[in-house]
């Protein structure tokens, strides 16, 4: 049996691949790679593409579409940290802005509670007043 | 006879209470199921990203990037958890009481507090209690995307990087069991990072292309994912909890219904019993 490397797969929501190959084949940052047993501890940012695991000779290829992440390599040892989506830079922000006007939106609700708080503190109290009256009334 | 049609009118519709409370428990049961499911495969990433942190840590003592640096505190951000609807029992309640005393506490020490807040209970509770709410994020559903969290992690972390904020934490409830979820505090940033145990020897990565941008890059990532972790989490917890309160209601349910039978049953027997006296002290007096 040919020399072997763990992969492993993983994106924030789920585990995509555990396994061994002797080969693994992804798109780096600067340009694509290949990844056999012993090459030399690596980190570095994955472009979306594809992952492709050579795993044997009698065995058809797996291959894995990431849309970006990040590559770890230790010499038996590959872990691509995949995005779950492609993170454009736009998205993050219209995402950003987004939970901000919702927060906005908290607090714009806050003073409306609180004149409803109030309003019903006052409806109360008026109640109160009314039994009172009545119960009064009753006694004479 | 009107006491007894009174109570089996009662009985009919705490009956049907029961039936929608026995349905809530079930799904919920089947919801939670999936959302354990859910929970665990989460995990794997970030205990990876952890370790190469872990790693990084070690091996770059000259550099520390911003996010494991302990810096003067005078504003912290939390990151409160919570469901988007009720009828959970006191998960809820529980959290929030929690992430109040340590709001309060820090507050007392004079650091300002800005929260992010996420799922509508939390909404609904600081916007009648007050608090300076710079993010929120509801309605994330049964399955939440890392892009549903995204968008107030990033609020979070640009407050960080830009000096606004110098502490960040996060408010979520534990999963224990089914029986019972504990609310917990953490803190995210500065990150506390765990010793690496191949410390030892020196040994350092490849980067490609610069150490800092895929440093800078991970801890966001991993935030990103604890974040979202605590949501999964929650949702566990919720139809947990949701699953033990609607069980405890249709057994309640169950209970008055007995009781109020009894009582029907009663009411109906001296109902008779009235009409026959009737009866034999009419005949007696003709």
């Amino acid at each position: 049996m040919a020399f072997t490397i763990n992969v492993d797969i993983v994106s924030a929501e789920k585990t995509i691949y555990s396994g061994s190959a002797e080969t693994v084949t992804v798109s780096g940052e600067i340009g694509d790679m290949g990844i056999q047993v012993g090459h030399a501890p690596l980190l570095t940012f994955l472009r979306p593409g594809q992952v492709r695991l050579k795993i044997g000779d009698d065995h058809p290829d797996e291959i894995f579409y990431v849309s970006g992440g990040i590559l770890e390599v230790q010499p038996s040892l590959v872990t691509v940290l995949a995005d779950v989506a492609e993170r454009a830079k736009d998205l993050d922000e219209a995402e950003a802005q987004k939970a901000v006007a919702q927060a906005r939106n908290v607090l714009a609700e806050k003073s409306a509670q609180m004149e409803y708080a109030k309003g019903l503190a006052e409806l109360a109290q008026a109640m109160a007043q009314l039994k009172a009256i009545r119960a009064l009334r009753e006694k004479k | 006879m009107s006491r007894s049609k009174e109570i089996r009118n009662k009985v009919g519709s705490i009956k049907k209470t029961q039936k929608i409370t026995s349905a809530m428990e079930l799904v919920a049961a089947s919801k939670m199921r999936k959302a354990q499911e859910r929970m665990t495969t989460t995990k794997p990433y970030s205990e990876k990203i952890l370790n190469v942190i872990g790693h990084l840590a070690n091996a770059h003592p000259e550099y520390k990037h911003p996010y494991l640096n302990e810096r003067p505190i005078k504003r912290v951000g939390f990151v409160v958890v919570s469901t988007d609807r009720g009828l959970c029992g006191g998960l809820n309640t529980n959290l929030l009481k929690k992430a109040l005393i340590e709001i309060n506490q820090w507050q007392q020490k004079g650091v300002e507090v800005d929260l992010c807040l996420i799922g509508n209970k939390a909404n609904h509770f600081f916007s009648a209690n007050g608090g300076n709410v710079i993010a929120s994020a509801t309605h994330l559903g049964d399955a939440p995307s890392v892009t549903d969290v995204v968008g107030v992690v990033k609020v979070m972390l640009d407050n960080f990087d830009n000096g606004r904020l110098d502490a960040l934490f996060i408010a979520e409830n534990e999963f224990i069991n089914t029986m019972s979820q504990k609310p917990r505090v953490l803190q995210l940033l500065p990150l506390v990072h765990a010793e690496d145990e191949t410390a030892g020897f020196h040994w350092d990565y490849i980067y490609e292309p610069d150490a800092k941008d895929v440093v800078t890059m991970l801890l966001k990532r991993y935030i990103e994912s604890q974040v979202y972790q605590a949501v999964v989490e929650n949702i566990a917890c919720e139809q947990a909890a949701r699953m033990v309160a609607m069980k405890s209601a249709t057994d309640n349910a169950g209970e008055l219904i007995d009781t109020l039978n009894l009582a029907y049953n009663k009411a109906r027997q001296a109902a008779i019993t009235q009409e026959i006296a009737e009866i034999i002290s009419g005949s007696e007096a003709v």
